[in-house]
């Protein structure tokens, strides 16, 4: 037997003044096993722990979870990467109003991705079959396409955590350059208008916790430079 | 976009470029005061007076001076819209901020350009 003990944070609005920290033990036998199949052998001790997930491959970004500290998707998390002293601390993602124990309230989250119009915008009448892009420019979307919004990233930001109602946060300003920078976009202008404002790009302090935690390996402090050089080069 | 009347310039990206040349400034400026103490050891009075009384040495300082201003006033504004979620107190400690920066550089230049 190789126990293993991971404290959950609890809390159902219904029958909970406050929430409160559990204690489960789970048998590892030893194997370094992704935290979500702890998450689902807990489960199976108590049925009523609640958690989301779809793919279990890292794929479909629903289970994003803070893990000793840390946020990540439980799926693609072995055990050896958070583990500390044989004990496992899951919270949900902070920042967000919890709805039921790991399971966070992600409006705020998509308010900021949907106001940075993350969709292709272009007047030209398109031709008969598609409108392309030489290889070059479509090499610029590479490191920004392949956001999966987990929120890993806004929900682990200070400055997310302080305006998520003014600050877009990194999940959103990698999407506002991934539409930025894309060719066949004609908006351009546009978009770099509704970000010029003191909070939506600029309260982004360089702290670079949302590089560190991506799941994906995605830079958003990278992409929000980017943004800033375009505003400069746009108003000099 | 979120629009706001406090803040020092009306974008984003001009308040983000005064902080970071009012930061350039402040630095040399402190460079050059340290270098001027370390060259001048045994340093008195009337060498320290002479310094400001060249116009260069005057505006060097203003410059100095209005960075202070400019630079305190953006980065408290942002910790303040960061941390004071109460609009009446954020309101007063702006305004005391706004009056005792203002203070602070009406009173430097006349000291500067004062008897
Ligand atoms: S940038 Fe990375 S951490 Fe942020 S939402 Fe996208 S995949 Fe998740
Ligand atoms: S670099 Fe910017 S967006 Fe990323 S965590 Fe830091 S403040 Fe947030
Ligand atoms: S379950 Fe889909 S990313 Fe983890």
């Amino acid at each position: 037997m190789t126990m293993l003990t991971v404290s959950v944070y609890r809390y159902n609005p219904d029958t909970d003044d406050k929430p409160y920290m559990q204690d489960f033990q789970v048998d590892t036998e030893g194997r370094d096993l992704m935290v979500l199949n702890v998450i689902m052998m807990i489960q199976e001790q108590d049925a009523s722990v609640v958690f989301r997930r779809s793919c279990r491959e890292g794929v479909c970004g629903s289970d994003g979870v803070n893990m000793n500290g840390r946020n990540g998707l439980t799926c693609i998390t072995p055990l050896s990467q958070v583990v500390k002293n044989n004990k496992l601390v899951l919270r949900p993602l902070p920042g967000l109003p919890v709805i039921r124990d790991l399971i966070v309230d992600m409006q705020m989250f998509y308010r900021q991705y949907e106001s940075i119009q993350p969709y292709l915008q272009n007047n030209t009448t398109p031709p008969a079959i598609e409108r392309l892009q030489s290889p070059e420019d479509r090499d610029k979307l590479d490191g920004l396409y392949e956001c999966i919004l987990c929120a890993c990233c806004s929900t682990s930001c200070p400055s997310f955590w302080w305006n998520p109602d003014k600050f877009v946060g990194p999940a959103g300003l990698l999407q506002a350059y991934r539409f930025l920078a894309d060719s066949r976009d004609e908006y351009t202008k546009e978009r770099l208008a509704r970000l010029d404002d003191p909070f939506s790009v600029f309260r982004c302090r360089g702290i670079m916790n949302c590089v560190s935690v991506c799941p994906k390996g995605l830079n958003p402090t990278h992409a929000i430079g980017k943004i800033r050089e375009m505003l400069m080069t746009q108003a000099t | 976009m979120v629009t706001m009347i406090t803040n020092l310039g009306r974008s984003g990206l001009s308040d983000w470029l005064v902080q970071r040349i009012s930061a350039v400034v402040l630095a040399l400026y402190t460079l050059f005061l340290v270098a001027y103490v370390l060259f001048h050891p045994g340093l008195d009075y009337l060498t320290w007076s002479a310094l400001f009384e060249s116009t260069a040495m005057r505006i060097f300082t203003l410059a100095a001076l209005l960075s202070i201003a400019a630079h305190a006033w953006i980065g408290l504004w942002t910790i303040f819209t960061d941390y004071v979620k109460c609009t009446r107190l954020r309101l007063v400690l702006q305004v005391v901020v706004v009056l005792a920066l203002f203070t602070f550089v009406i009173w430097s230049v006349q000291v500067l350009w004062g008897a």
